[in-house]
């Protein structure tokens, strides 16, 4: 005879068979039957948030840091609208997610039903795809198939909406079939050809640059070793992508730091003159490329990118190459290594006067900031972070804004999964549900949300779940009381008419930390910092940091909208000794 | 430095837009047709017609074909994109003077006027051999089968002469000769 599993049973059996340990989660009318199931299923635990979009976020940090996928599981109607920002995230910066929602019984779909709201319409311009479960007989079939969508090619978050009776309703169940050697030829569209290409456009360059992202992060650590080997048998200059820090040591002399609209001077200069560009899983973001018409000019341009709809769709290239990073990469090694071409020693006086240009860029110092001893400076409190953090394997989240552009400045990576940022939507209040992720991948690791005042309010509910299973994950607030980002942008753009960026009345950060159960520590003199800093590690529990820094602080360096690369702001140093030149603004 | 007032880059210079047709081999799956509209209503693309049904019962095949315009660029970035939904098999481009590709339109049209009229308007329509799906002595449905461009001036001229109501299905493409894309 043959067993009949409920839908509730189906779907845990699946997440066991796809060797789910978390999930995270929120109970509700249309959910209930898979929340009866879940303590028949001793090996999956379940992570209660307190919103559901930070369910979302917690299961991506989670996704980030281990390389697996996150599971989400919420309930039909408002469950599943809240849980759509932390999707659309998922999918702007491809992490793997799989949402489960519940949903009205099938009868009463359409009809208005309490609690219901057309789920699957409304993630479809956020998924990779989605499935509304009508037959229960589908059930295992569509499981399987939803994680082999989130994880394969460029992985994706993907949802599965399962009416209430469906997860009543009985049926067979199967394992998850093995087709994985199909993908992989799926994926990767290149051959030998392509591979002596590049290798012909690499030796003969005289000006190269590679510029990697977070494609190479999600292609696995080995790709961050591959790319290594690959920098260090060319001897090229890399810079990377927001996403893609710490694919490369941040603290390497080949790496030039960031790139983009407030990436470094060398970064963005080299961008500019290189007559070779080498992208290696990134997308061409605009915030990466600043004006499209003046774009790396002079150089030729080589795509190394899993999904083929990356390729020319905002930068045309003269080489293509679609295929998982570490596969190029580790083809690339091979064939440099057969052909015996040691670039770095064949080519070393051609790409000697291109690194002696960029030594001279680098003289520009352009991430300094003018230091106080009255009032913390935020790169400063930044800096002593990773200074205090960088002997032990530290993870960092962050929120959006300026904090978010000070941590990818000044804190100097060394692994890749170990930088969770919201880099294409943007969200704030992204970091403190994602750092509750991490923390449970990683229970005996550091983890630091750096972030801002303003964003951190948005989804402060979530310390609360940190508290409840012990995740001493630490919120380092850098609080200008400003919503920084929107600040200098009205600062630099709309003449300092601050409209509405000013937090009139925030929470006393230290009491909030005490009525939810854990520890608040407050700074707001560079002198204490160090010791405060250092209390904050020591405490093995939740810790919400309130460092007060200076309000006025911008941003620098930034390509300011519409300039190409080479025209960068620098820091007000460097603009009072353009003032006096009569220069403006613009540097060139 | 005359300041842009957006955090975001302007817009570029637009390329030439060129008219395509594409034809999209789906599942013939609940909300099919709308994960195909929405990429192209969510990534700003244009449809100028859409044609839709099953073409394969048995493989639960549907086939859909859209008629779009947009730059070389914009066109290739359609492909790419409706290759990466999950439910789409294939995907085939042709543009819109392609000699190998025959490409026809079903136009209904409702004229309601006197006789003389109507037979004046059979002759506009005579090249296209129009068939006379109803008639009373003050109304008549034609139906033509045409370029979608042909369709477009037959309406044009019928205006005049009592076209009241036009239906037509939009584009829909096979190739020539033995070649085949199923």
């Amino acid at each position: 005879m043959v067993n009949l599993y409920s839908g509730a049973e189906i779907v845990f059996k699946s997440l066991e068979d796809q060797n789910v340990e978390y999930i995270f989660g929120y109970p509700g009318g249309a959910v209930l039957p898979i929340y009866d199931e879940l303590k028949n299923h001793p090996s999956i635990k379940h992570i209660l948030v307190r919103h559901e979009q930070g369910a979302g976020h917690a299961a991506e940090g989670y996704a980030r840091s281990s390389g697996k996928p996150g599971v989400v599981l919420v309930t039909s109607g408002p469950g599943a609208t809240n849980v759509v920002t932390a999707l659309t995230d998922a999918y702007m910066d491809s992490i793997p997610l799989v949402c489960i929602s519940g949903q009205v019984p099938t009868h009463l779909i359409g009809t208005d039903a309490f609690q219901e709201c057309d789920t699957t319409g409304i993630t479809r311009p956020c998924t990779k795809h989605n499935w509304l479960v009508k037959d229960i007989n589908d059930l295992p079939r569509i499981m399987h198939e939803a994680f082999e969508v989130a994880t394969s090619g460029r992985p994706g978050p993907v949802l599965v909406d399962i009416p209430k009776d469906v997860q009543f309703a009985k049926a067979k169940y199967f394992k998850p079939k093995k087709e994985k050697k199909l993908n992989i030829k799926i994926i990767n569209r290149f051959n030998q050809k392509d591979i002596d290409q590049l290798i012909s456009l690499m030796s003969k360059a005289s000006k190269p640059v590679f510029y990697t992202g977070g494609g190479v992060i999600n292609s696995g650590p080995k790709a961050s070793e591959l790319l290594r080997e690959l920098v260090s048998l060319t001897g090229f200059p890399i810079t990377s992508t927001l996403q893609g820090l710490g694919a490369y040591p941040g603290d390497d002399n080949l790496f030039l730091g960031m790139l983009g609209m407030h990436g470094t001077y060398e970064a963005n200069n080299a961008m500019h003159d290189c007559d070779l560009l080498i992208n290696i899983g990134a997308r061409f973001d605009d915030r990466i490329t600043g004006k499209i018409d003046e774009f790396s000019p002079k150089s030729k341009k080589i795509h190394i990118d899993i999904d083929p709809s990356s390729i020319n769709k905002i930068i045309k290239v003269d080489l293509s190459i679609v295929g998982d990073v570490s596969d190029v990469i580790s083809s690339t090694i091979k064939t440099l290594k057969n052909k015996n071409l040691n670039l770095e020693k064949s080519n070393k006086q051609k790409i000697s006067k291109w690194w002696q240009q960029i030594q001279k860029w680098r003289t520009k110092k352009s991430l300094n900031f003018v230091n106080s001893d009255t009032v913390i400076k935020p790169q400063h409190a930044v800096q002593r972070l990773y200074e205090l953090t960088k002997n032990q394997d530290t993870f960092i989240t962050t929120e959006v804004g300026q904090h978010q552009m000070w941590a990818a400045q000044h804190y100097k990576f060394k692994k890749p999964n170990r930088w969770m940022t919201s880099g294409g939507l943007g969200t704030m209040g992204y970091g403190l549900p994602a750092a509750v992720g991490v923390q449970v991948a990683h229970p005996k690791k550091l983890v630091v949300d750096i972030a801002g005042e303003a964003s951190i309010l948005m989804t402060m509910q979530e310390i609360s779940t940190a508290v409840q299973y012990n995740l001493p994950i630490k919120i380092f607030i850098l609080n200008n009381q400003y919503m920084g980002m929107v600040r200098q942008w009205q600062e630099l753009l709309h003449e300092k008419n601050y409209s509405e960026s000013y937090s009139e009345a925030l929470p006393d950060f230290v009491k909030l930390a005490e009525a939810y159960g854990c520890v608040g520590i407050r700074a707001e003199k560079p002198s204490e910092l160090d010791e405060k800093i250092e209390e904050m590690i020591s405490i093995d529990r939740p810790v919400i940091f309130d460092c007060h820094v200076d309000q006025n602080e911008n941003c620098f360096p930034m390509i300011p909208s519409g300039k190409p690369h080479n025209q960068m702001l620098l820091g007000p140093k460097d603009q009072e000794e353009n003032k006096i030149t009569g220069k403006g603004k613009a540097l060139v | 430095m005359v300041k842009s007032k957006s955090a975001y880059s302007t817009p570029t210079k637009l390329g030439k837009l060129d008219t395509h047709i594409i034809v999209v081999w789906v599942d013939n799956e609940a909300s099919v047709l709308s994960r195909v509209v929405g990429l192209f209503s969510g990534r700003g693309y244009n449809i100028e017609s859409l044609a839709v049904a099953e073409i394969d019962h048995k493989k639960n095949l549907s086939r859909i074909t859209i008629v779009t315009t947009g730059t070389p660029q914009v066109i290739e970035q359609i492909l790419l994109q409706l290759k990466k939904l999950v439910p789409v098999h294939k995907v085939a481009n042709f543009k819109r003077d392609d000699k190998k590709v025959i490409f026809k339109e079903m136009a209904l049209l409702k004229l309601v006027t006197n006789s003389s009229k109507i037979a004046k308007a059979l002759k506009v329509c005579k090249k296209f051999n129009p068939i006379i799906l109803d008639k009373t002595n003050k109304s008549v449905v034609i139906q033509v089968i045409a370029l979608t461009r042909e369709i477009d001036k037959i309406s044009k001229n019928l205006k005049p002469l009592g076209l009241i109501s036009v239906s037509r299905t939009g584009a829909v493409a096979m190739t020539r000769g033995a070649e085949v894309f199923n």
